[in-house]
């Protein structure tokens, strides 16, 4: 990561560009994923309300937000996500956890 | 230091309005032109406690702040300091001190008390004066009447004109026309060794 | 310009001249002796004579905490405090410098306990001598109202943005009547301005973040970058300073020099003591001692260059703290002064006086000088001495 020298920042530490931990890359340590399966989803918002981060990306241009899948840069393999999404299709879960491949 | 300055110590009792007698006549000067500059002594706040006051007038910017220490003239607002070392009414006098004291004593038997060679002694009954005019025990403008008396700083009336415009403020006519009674009487009545 | 002369206490002519500020936002907690500072400020609103929204809080500590919220959010902000309160203040003292605030402060210089006192010394704002303020010390009413005037330009000049403590004597000025010029209210509020806040908390429009975690990675730099506000600070002090003589006729710098171009003798101090000195320098110029005073206005930024070169070539210096800095060599002043003077090769003493309160009086001016015609002829004395106490 590139670091400011002392010249360019703004005085007092003020941080006046707004919303910039999104371009802050954290999930890159983890040893489990959460893997989407998207058959499986109803759409519950479940993971996007419980997820510590901002992992969940999701959809909300319609009446009705979707779920699109799971943003790694900010994913650190928590398994909250999974631990809360209901198994609701057949007693089956859209969000499981799997060893990540490296 | 350039320009005649006049240095004035206050005595009295937490209570008797020596403060804001101090302060005022530095701010009453200012009509006239000259610089003032008053202060009293902090010490414990209550009522009846010893306590002294500053007032310094002059021609000149007034520059030092510390306290009087050889002043030209002592007011004495309660009688009964005369008789406490601790609060030092002659500390810092020499032959030539005014010294201004609230009594119904005659000058001579303070002259004997104080036991400065020299000092110029002048008694008024400032209490009386002012439970007859005010109504209330507060002898400090009653004492600031009788001032004129004895050091021109002020006219009577420039004096009267200052207090009018400081207490009118906060206070019903009838306080303001018993402290001007008070100045007016204390400014006759005063006696001269 | 016209001017009115008037007749006020150190607290009121502060009160006043924060007033013409028309500051939008004033935090405070009452100690003596600034108490009456804010009563007066407190009449200025109730009287509707300001618009000022007044926070009473519950400690110093808020007082300044509310401040810096105020400042953050980009209103004209003011606080006062004297002592233990600004002791109390001491973690948030720092932040406000930090955050680049501009928020102004009336200090009624009060000795710290203990024991207990309420009179005047210099151990409260020595104390925060490093937490980044501006620190501005004035003689008597006059300067402190006038310094009560300039702190507002000083303070939010785009090149400064610090905040700026007005210090003035507990009692000595505070609590003194003094004849002191004061400006026209629509006069005053010409020479300060609006405030134009370089940013501000509350935009939903553009949000930022003032106080993030700062280590290792960013916490220099950005100490780096407040270092740099206090090279800039002294120009900006002096070009502020300049615009008020022209509007008023009274002159500021960093420093009063009186009676000092032909000086061989000088004594260096802060505060009220200067004006009882000036009084006795004059008995002795009368007898023909070349002595001078150097009374510092701005005790930070600390205006070492000015310094030395100004006491170059003196036969005897002396330095007179109004605290002392327990286990450390002498005041605060005499150890900044005497380091400023490095290489000058000019005989330096200090004293340490006036603590608590304790009068400085005429002898006491005196008996430094006959000390600096000794050293001055060759004689020794130590580096700190005592004045005014019973040993």
């Amino acid at each position: 990561m590139s670091m400011i020298s002392t010249k360019d920042l703004h005085e007092g530490g003020i941080i006046r560009e707004a919303g910039n931990s999104a371009t802050y890359k954290t999930g890159d340590w983890r040893t489990f994923v959460p893997k989407f399966v998207e058959e499986n989803c109803i759409h519950c918002m479940f993971c996007w309300i419980y997820c510590p981060d901002t992992a969940i990306e999701i959809d909300a241009s319609g009446p009705k937000p979707l779920m699109k899948g799971i943003v790694l840069d900010h994913c650190k393999g928590c398994g909250i996500c999974a631990h809360e999404c209901p198994p609701a299709k057949k007693g089956k879960a859209a969000l499981v956890m799997v060893r990540e491949e490296k | 230091m350039s320009g005649k300055m006049v240095e004035i110590r206050w005595h009295a009792r937490g209570g008797q309005g020596a403060k804001t007698a101090a302060m005022f006549l530095a701010e009453a000067v200012l009509t006239k032109g000259k610089y003032g500059q008053g202060f009293p002594e902090y010490g414990p706040e209550r009522r009846g406690a010893p306590m002294r006051g500053f007032t310094r007038i002059s021609d000149a910017p007034i520059r030092r702040h510390c306290m009087i220490e050889n002043p030209g003239i002592v007011i004495v607002l309660d009688s009964s300091l005369l008789d406490s070392p601790a609060a030092g009414v002659t500390a810092g006098t020499a032959a030539g001190t005014v010294f201004l004291v609230n009594t119904t004593d005659a000058p001579a038997a303070v002259s004997k008390k104080l036991g400065v060679k020299g000092a110029k002694v002048h008694t008024v009954d400032a209490t009386g004066i002012a439970l007859e005019t005010i109504g209330r025990p507060i002898p400090n403008m009653p004492m600031v009447g009788a001032l004129l008396a004895v050091d021109d700083m002020l006219s009577l009336d420039e004096l009267k004109g200052a207090l009018v415009e400081q207490l009118s403020s906060k206070f019903s006519q009838v306080v303001i026309d018993g402290n001007l009674a008070a100045i007016d009487r204390a400014n006759k009545e005063l006696v001269s060794a | 310009m016209e001017q009115k002369l008037v007749a006020l206490s150190g607290n009121e002519a502060v009160a006043y001249a924060f007033k013409q500020a028309r500051p939008h936002v004033a935090a405070a907690f009452p100690i003596t002796p600034q108490t009456e500072m804010m009563h007066k400020y407190a009449e200025f609103v109730a009287n509707g004579e300001s618009t000022t929204e007044m926070i009473l809080v519950e400690s110093e500590h808020s007082a300044m905490s509310a401040a810096i919220g105020s400042a953050a959010a980009g209103a004209r902000t003011f606080t006062a405090t004297s002592s233990a309160g600004f002791a109390l203040m001491w973690e948030v003292v720092y932040i406000a410098a930090s955050l680049r605030l501009p928020i102004c402060m009336a200090m009624v210089n009060r000795a710290l306990s203990g024991n207990i006192n309420i009179h005047c010394d210099h151990s409260d704002s020595m104390g925060g001598r490093d937490a980044g303020w501006i620190h501005l010390f004035s003689e008597n009413a006059q300067e402190s109202y006038d310094n009560g005037i300039m702190a507002w330009r000083i303070a939010e000049h785009m090149d400064v943005r610090l905040p700026v403590m007005v210090n003035y004597d507990g009692f000595i000025i505070s609590h003194t009547a003094d004849a002191l010029y004061m400006l026209p209210d629509d006069a005053a509020w010409k020479f300060i301005g609006k405030y134009n806040p370089a940013y501000t908390l509350l935009n939903p429009e553009k949000p930022i973040t003032v106080g993030p975690l700062d280590l290792t990675d960013y916490y220099f730099e950005h100490k780096t970058s407040q270092l740099a506000a206090y090279e800039k600070a002294p120009a900006i002090i002096q070009q502020v300073s300049d615009e008020f003589a022209d509007l008023t006729g009274r002159r500021y710098g960093f420093a009063e020099e009186y009676k000092l171009d032909d000086a061989d003798m000088v004594m260096v101090l802060l505060g009220s003591s200067a004006g009882t000195c000036k009084d006795v320098i004059d008995e002795y110029r009368e007898k023909g001692v070349k002595v001078g005073l150097l009374k510092l206005r701005t005790f930070r930024p600390f205006p070492a260059a000015y310094l030395a070169k100004v006491l170059a070539g003196r036969k005897a210096v002396c330095i007179l703290d109004r605290s002392a800095s327990f286990g450390g060599q002498g005041g605060p002043l005499y150890t900044e002064t005497r380091s400023a003077m490095y290489g000058l090769q000019v005989p330096v003493h200090g004293y340490i006086y006036g603590l608590g309160g304790r009068d400085f009086d005429l002898k006491q001016a005196a008996s430094v000088i006959e000390n600096l015609k000794k050293v001055a002829a060759g004689g020794e004395i130590a580096d700190i001495n005592l004045l005014g106490v019973r040993l």
